[in-house]
Order: structure tokens, then sequence, then C-alpha cells
């Protein structure tokens, strides 16, 4: 159990429409992902094929390829899309004026698992 | 005894709600207004219409000195407040006039945020807020020619379109990337810039302001990237600030805009505030219906006791610039709960995307046909629930309700319905042909009647048409094959049609082809962006976020996602020095390996990403640019020795790769390309499984192309024999261009080959001689722009590292 401890992590502008930046929380590689319509995930920046870099793969809908397969990662779902299989790790991210917040709380108790 | 009131501001809001108060309480106030300004009250709103010409100042003014005089208003214009005395309950004026009040009503408007860069005081700088804007303005037109809008918001638009009207030439220079971002998407602001550009008006998206140049008064206005734009006269629309600065002075709570509750009241009770200078809810407001609605709230509050208040607006805008029709209203930002209904309809110039959450309409943006603009408004507003409607409701009120099978809409048209409008084609004339030619698909009815062969955007009717003459009979086209699962056109459609249309962005090129989805997908978004760069050098911008990581970072993204860096060595030639250079970077970034790779280069493999643009740095200072390894571009020119050194060699096969290397470095490709030279029929250099290959003997030089290695491997084609260098080079540079021209995305020449044929490739490169050199001439256009090394593009936000947290 632990609380909830948001932590600024970057300026909405630091992170590209259609692209995404990564973070290290807590010792966790984020990807922080910003899509066309401005709307941010944060998942653990690991492809759950073969653990490619999410965070350099090509942003769309919501969604991103794995740069190192192709795989496409459903942002929203957190899972990839058919016919690939396999979970990510989404982390709670909110906007506050133009901030980006994640949640350290929850990294831990995820990390904890 | 009637209360005294007294209002600061002679505006759109102080007015209204005077009016408000007044209609509910005709005798129950003793009214006082003070303002700025030397004139009664206008409408602001209207203020682009007589910039346009549109309108005079006397059409746009609300309320005359009659209004005054007949509520028994006392109006003081021209003299403005300066202090106001809470405890004495007293204000007074710039000329010392002090005035009494019972209840005091902030009114204050806000102000243009003028940009704090170096010559911000020059004469001919102006804002777009006042009568005395829109007459410097006219003023400027009659005897400048150039204008500079800062700010393609609503309001920069509106001043950049009368200008243009008055005959100025405009240029628009706006810090996002999308023309009106706070109200459009990027579809909607592509298209709205298009259309602008197209009456004259120049737009200059994501530029950043660095300083105004003149003496005394503006000549031009200079960009951080160093443009320099003329101007006789800049227009400063970038945003407002409300007007606090009263409030502050007398203590009010003041945060953006001075704070009040659902009844409008600041923190002094005896003290209340409309309009743009306020802050509600943390919202500050910029646009005239919330306004209207604070005033409503104001006057209900105070004269009737009702104590409803303000609860915030939802906003909508509609651009004043004549035959351009733009609407957007509520939230137009995707969420979890969120979906899109978009209609796109090319020919008409219409785009429509309705947001939907639940069974409510949460946003609509609407161009090229907004008059629907108000339905959609009062369904948001009314929270109404579109669950029965939510078919048909994209296509407006009058449709929606009536649904209907799609096949129905088309059986419906009478004979001479037009269905394809770059063509004429009408429906009797396609079903005509489909019974007497017995066609059964699209490329049947294209043939023959050339209906949807244009621009394609029929070609759902047209597919109607077959399933309702054939009935069960018909089966959906299995012709070629659609670019990406967003499209039905094919990767030939979609680039005769960015030529056709001049189709310059990406976001266009959707909006024009019908995508099914709002940004592509990681298939297409690379090939749009290579099409676009192949069909406009030096006009297109490169989209970043459409490349693929290896062409953002420059490097081969590796299996542990770190990145390989290869330094170009012309034709496989290298020296001492770039040798040290590059001993010395393995050294210092501790890069884990080198290797020496298939295409005569040497590989540094495992470099961090945010070790690249050091990495570069060292090599740069060694003379040495980016070997593009990584890229949909060419890659190596492998050579042998040649008869510099080689006692079988017939020509210098080195010097020549290198002259290659030289000219067709830096070219971006449908897919990677490699280029070889032997100097001799034994062929060192494995020249017949390349791109472009040279094979030398003795009377001259052998031309292959289209060959591989790779998974399947391809031995070249034999494409012709010249005799001197600059012949290779000739031809080289127009094969390279053809297969940029005609290649699909991500096919290698050997493919591209196979599909089109060596005769295709020899009529236009061997046999036409003004083909060739068509040909040669468009790739050495293209290569002036595009031999840029991308090494020396360090300060990107590519390799920005955020914190660590």
């Amino acid at each position: 159990m632990t609380t909830e401890n948001w932590i600024a992590v970057c300026g909405l502008d630091d992170i590209p429409r259609l692209g995404a930046r990564r973070v290290m929380l807590s010792g966790i590689p984020v990807a922080l992902f910003r899509t066309g319509a401005d709307r941010l995930f944060a998942i653990e920046d690991r492809c759950p094929h073969k653990g490619g870099p999410l965070s350099q793969g090509i942003v769309h809908g919501n969604a991103v390829a794995c740069p190192l397969h192709n795989w496409v990662i459903d942002l929203e779902a957190a899972e990839a899309r058919a016919p690939d299989r396999g979970c990510v790790r989404r982390l709670p991210v909110r906007l506050e004026g133009g901030t980006v917040l994640l949640d350290a709380g929850a990294v831990l108790v995820q990390a904890a698992e | 005894m009637r209360r005294k009131l007294v209002v600061i501001g002679n505006g759109m809001a102080g007015c209204r709600a005077v009016e408000e108060l007044l209609a509910r309480a005709p005798d129950g106030f003793d009214i006082a207004i003070f303002g700025a300004e030397p004139r009664v009250n206008y409408n602001r709103i209207m203020l682009s219409p007589v910039l346009a010409g549109e309108k005079t100042y006397e059409d746009i003014v609300i309320n005359g000195r009659d209004w005054y005089e007949g509520n028994g208003i006392t109006l003081h214009a021209g003299d403005p407040i300066v202090t106001v005395d809470r405890a004495g309950r007293t204000v007074t004026t710039a000329s010392g006039h002090v005035e009494r009040y019972d209840l005091l009503l902030l009114a204050t408007g806000s102000s243009p945020f003028i940009l704090p860069v170096p010559g911000k005081d020059l004469a001919g700088i102006v804002t777009f807020r006042d009568m005395d804007d829109v007459e410097m303005m006219l003023a400027a037109a009659r005897t400048g020619r150039h204008a500079v809008v800062i700010g393609g918001g609503l309001l920069g638009l509106e001043a950049a379109n009368g200008l243009n009207l008055n005959g100025m030439a405009v240029t628009v220079i706006h810090l996002a990337d999308t023309l009106m971002e706070r109200q459009l998407d990027e579809a909607a602001g592509v298209l709205l810039q298009k259309e602008l550009e197209g009456r004259g008006v120049r737009i200059l998206t994501g530029a950043h302001t660095e300083r105004y140049l003149g003496d005394g008064r503006v000549r031009a206005v200079r960009l951080k990237d160093g443009t320099e734009i003329p101007a006789d006269i800049v227009v400063v629309a970038a945003g407002i600030r409300p007007n606090v600065a009263l409030a502050r002075a007398a203590g009010l709570t003041v945060e953006r805009g001075i704070v009040v509750d659902d009844l409008m009241h600041s923190s002094d009770p005896a003290i209340f505030a409309v309009g743009e200078c306020v802050e509600h809810r943390g919202v500050t407001y910029g646009l005239v219906a919330p306004l209207w609605e604070m005033c409503r709230a104001f006057a209900a509050g105070l004269a009737a006791g009702d104590t409803a208040g303000y609860q915030g607006s939802i906003l909508s805008t509609r651009l004043k610039v004549t035959g351009v029709d733009v609407f957007s209203a509520g939230d137009f930002s995707a969420g979890p709960d969120k979906e899109d209904i978009v209609l796109r309809d090319a020919r008409r110039g219409v785009y429509k995307r309705l947001i939907v959450s639940g069974d409510r309409l949460a946003g609509a943006i609407l161009y090229g046909d907004a008059r629907d603009g108000a339905w959609y408004f009062q369904l948001l507003k009314d929270g109404a629930s579109i669950a029965d409607i939510r078919d048909t409701m994209i296509f407006g009120q009058s449709l929606a309700g009536a649904a209907m099978q799609p096949t129905d809409a088309v059986a419906a048209l009478p004979d001479d319905a037009e269905i394809c409008g770059c063509n004429g084609v009408s429906k009797g004339v396609i079903t005509a042909a489909i019974t007497e030619h017995g066609l059964t698909d699209l490329a049947g009815v294209r043939a023959h009647t050339k209906a949807s062969g244009s621009c394609g955007s029929c070609t759902g009717l047209v597919e109607q048409l077959l399933a309702l003459s054939l009935g069960e009979d018909y089966e959906a086209a299995t012709g070629p094959k659609p670019l990406c699962p967003c499209t039905d056109k094919t990767h030939d459609d979609v680039r005769r049609l960015i030529i056709a249309h001049e189709l310059r962005a990406i976001p266009d090129v959707m909006q024009h082809l019908g995508w099914t989805t709002p940004d592509g997908c990681a298939a297409c978004r690379p090939a749009l962006n290579y099409y676009l760069l192949c069909a406009w050098p030096g006009v297109y911008r490169d989209d970043r976020q459409s490349r693929f990581i290896n062409e953002r970072a420059h490097g081969n993204i590796q299996k542990d996602g770190t990145f390989s860096v290869v330094p170009r060595m012309w034709g496989g030639v290298t020296n001492p020095r770039e040798l040290r250079a590059i001993a010395d970077v393995a050294e210092e970034f501790a890069i884990p390996a080198v290797k020496v790779t298939g295409g005569q280069r040497i590989d540094l493999l495992g470099v961090k990403k945010e070790d690249l643009p050091a990495v570069w740095d060292r090599l740069n200072a060694a003379g040495m640019v980016s070997g593009h390894a990584y890229g949909k571009a060419l890659r190596t020119v492998k050579t042998c020795v040649g008869s510099q050194w080689c006692r079988f060699g017939t020509q210098d096969s080195t010097s020549l790769g290198i002259a290659l290397e030289r000219m067709a470095w830096g070219s971006w490709m449908p897919h990677k390309f490699k280029m070889a030279v032997s100097g001799c029929p034994r062929n060192c250099a494995e020249a017949t499984i390349k791109d472009f290959g040279v094979v030398c003997v003795d009377s001259g030089f052998e031309l292959h192309v289209g060959g591989n290695g790779g998974m399947k491997v391809r031995a070249t084609d034999f494409l012709a024999r010249v005799e001197t260098e600059t012949q290779v080079l000739e031809y080289a540079a127009a094969f390279i261009q053809l297969y940029r021209e005609t290649g699909h995305y991500l096919e290698r020449t050997a493919p591209w080959l196979e599909r089109l044929g060596i005769a295709f490739v020899k009529a236009r490169i061997v046999e036409d001689a003004a083909a060739r050199q068509a040909y040669r001439e468009r790739f050495l256009l293209s290569q002036t722009v595009m031999q840029r090394d991308p090494w020396q593009e360090r300060d990107t936000a590519e390799f920005k590292q955020l914190e660590t947290v």
C-alpha cells in the first residue's frame, strides 16, 4: 500500500505531438506519449515482444508501433493489437497547466507486485 | 432612494450589464459609466468587417448617445478611472473627477499581449483591439505595401484577411504548427491555411518573432531563423491579458483575472466584475458569448435576487472571413470516453468532425460548411441525448433522424445526378455502362466512364452503384492493394493525386484522399512523408514524427535500444586522420563494438542515444558526415581499387565511385539504395547485385540496375553501355530520379524493376535523351536541398533528456 505521489516530469511542450519522451521514474524507464489529439499516456518503456523501447516508435491514433519489430501497442488498452498478444504496464499520468505529472506511488506499488 | 451604480468600462460587457439591469429594474439604479475611449459603445467583434470594408463604424455602434440620455445614464467617455477608494466608496478619474458609489461594476476588459521583443515600441506596431487600431491599419494600407500579422488565431487571421483585402502583401507569423490551434484540429487548420494562402496571404507556422527592425518606425520583422520580412505595419494579435491593474491596486483578489463568484461578486461584496477582466472558476474568457451570460447572471442576481448565477460557458467560435466557413465548439481533445465521427468531402472542401462522449455531443469542428454549427452547439449546450440521431447527425439537422441504408441514398438519386464531379459522369451513364459492357468492378467502370478515376472521392458511390446493379454478384474490388488500412488508395493513386491536387502536407493528403484515421498509421505516415518530400523538394517541410526512429536519430536502432553510427567514407576510401578520429571517439564514449560493414564502411555499434550528438560532433570535427547507413536513402558506393593500382583495372573505378557518391548522397529514396563500381569484368565490387552498378571495360562503362543481395538475391538487368564518366553520372542521376518518382515506399529497385519492366526504364533513361535530361535535372534540383548533413542538426528536441525522477 502506498499513497498517490504525483511528480512533475516535464512540460507538455517537451513531448512532440505524435511523439514520445522517455523518463526514468524510481528506476523504471517510462515512455510518455502525446497523441495527435494531445492525449497523454505513460507506459513502461518495454515492448512485451522483445523489450524494445516503445518511446522510440511512431505514434498514431492511440497506439505506437515498436521500433524493433513493428508490434502495434494500443496505449489505451495497454496491450498489443492483434495478431500479436501481450500486455504493457500503463501508469497514471495527468496534465496540470502545462505540466505533465506521473504518480510515483503507483510505480512503486506495481514494482512491488 | 435609488442606489448609485458606477460602471468602469464602456465596452461591450459594461453596457450589456447595464442593459440587462435596466430590463429587470428600469428605475432601480442611478447609473454612471466611465470609458477610456472617447466614443459611445460599439460592437468590438465587428471590427473585422470594418477593416475588411464590409461595414462602417456607424454600422457597428450598439448604443448611441440617445440610449445613454434616454435611460438617464451619465457617460464619461475619454476620462478613465485611475483609483478606487473602497473604504470611502469613491472612484477618481484621470482628470480628477470624483464619483461616489453604492455599487461598483468593473468591466475593464482585456489588453492585447505585447511580445516582449526588441523594437516593440517602434511606430507602426499596432494591436487589433479598437477603432483606433483599425484606423491606423487603414491608413497604413493607403501608403504602405507590406503588412505583418503576428498571431494566427481568430483575431490575427481576421486582421490578415482585412489587410489583404485592402491591397497589402500580408504575412502571418504563427508560433504553433497549425492555425487557430485552440479552436481547430490539425486537419481543419491546414485546410484553412491553404484557403488563406490561395487568397494571397503568406503564412509562416512554427515561426518565432525575434525582433522588430526599424529606426523610429518599423521596417521589418526578423524571425529566430534569421528570416526578415518587410513590414510597413505590424499587427500584434498574440493573445490577450485581462485588465486587472485597477482591481489589484484596490486590493481585490486577482489571479489571472479578477476573481468572481457565480453572481459576479469580487472579493468586495460592493464590487462586481464582468467580461474579459474576470476569472470565474479558474477560467478567463476572450469571446463574446460568455460575456452575455455573465451580464445576465449579474443583473438577475442584483435586480431580481435570482441566485442561479453564472455556471461557466461552453465556447463556440466562428471565423469572420467572408467565404471561409469555419466553426468550432466545445471540447475537441480526445479522451478515453470520446469518439470521433468524421466526414470529409474533398471536392466540396468540407471537413466535419463531431466528438461524442457517451450519448452526448462534446465538441464540433466544421470547415467549409458550417450551416449546422448552431444546431450542434445547441445539442452541446443542452447536453441532449444523441443516441437516436448518432448515425446521421454528421450530415446535418435536415438529414438527422432519417436513417437509411447507404445504398438507399444512391438508389434514390435520379439518373442525371452527378456522381463523379471531376469527370462529369452521371448516375445514368454509370449504370448504363455497367449493363451494356457487363462491368463487374471498379476498374471496369473507370475504364469505360472515367468515373472515380481522378480524385477518387466518389469511389464509394460508384461501388454502391455496382452493388445496386449487380446485386449479390458484386464483390468489392480485388484490384491493386491499398497503401495501408487507413485508405482505399494505392501507392500510385496517392502519388498521382499529391501532384494533381498540389497536396503539400500529410493532413492535407489525408483530408483530400479520405483517410479513415485521424493521423494515419506507422505504415502510411512515413510513406506520405517521403512522397511529399519527393514531390515538393525545398517546399515540403519534413515531418519528423512521421519518420522511423532510425531517420529521426540518424542511426540504426539495435536490439538493446542503442544505436549504430556509420560515418560516410566516400567510395570506401579513408585516411589516418579519419581512422584516428573514429578510434578516439570509440574510446571516449566506450563504444563496445567497431566493425567493417559489407559496404566498405566502419560501424560503431552500441552507442547510447544521448551520446549520439557528441559522437557526431567529434566525427564532424574530423571532416566526416553521416553515412545514412540507417535510412531509406543512398547508403554506400562500393569500389575496387581500379586502374590506379590493380593490374587488371581498365578505368579509375575508385574516383568514379567517389564522384557517384558525392552526387547522390543525402537523397531520400523509397528504400535503401546501394551502388558499386568495379574496375573490370572480374567485378570485385559486386556491382551486379546493386541497385545501380557500374562495370568498367576497356571501351567504357557498363551500367547495370535493379540488383540486390538480401533475402531474395537478384542480379541486375543490363541498362546500357556508355563511353564517359560524365555519361555514367548522367544516367545514374536520371535512373535514381525515375526510381524516386515511381517506386512505392519500401520497394527496392529489384521488385520495382520486376513490376515495371526493364523496357519501361530503358524507354525513359536510354532511348529518350530529353526525358533522361529532365529526370537528371529534377534529381539535381532536389539534391540542392537534400544534401545536408543530418549530423549538423543537433539542437533538436529528439536528444533532449528528461531528468530522472
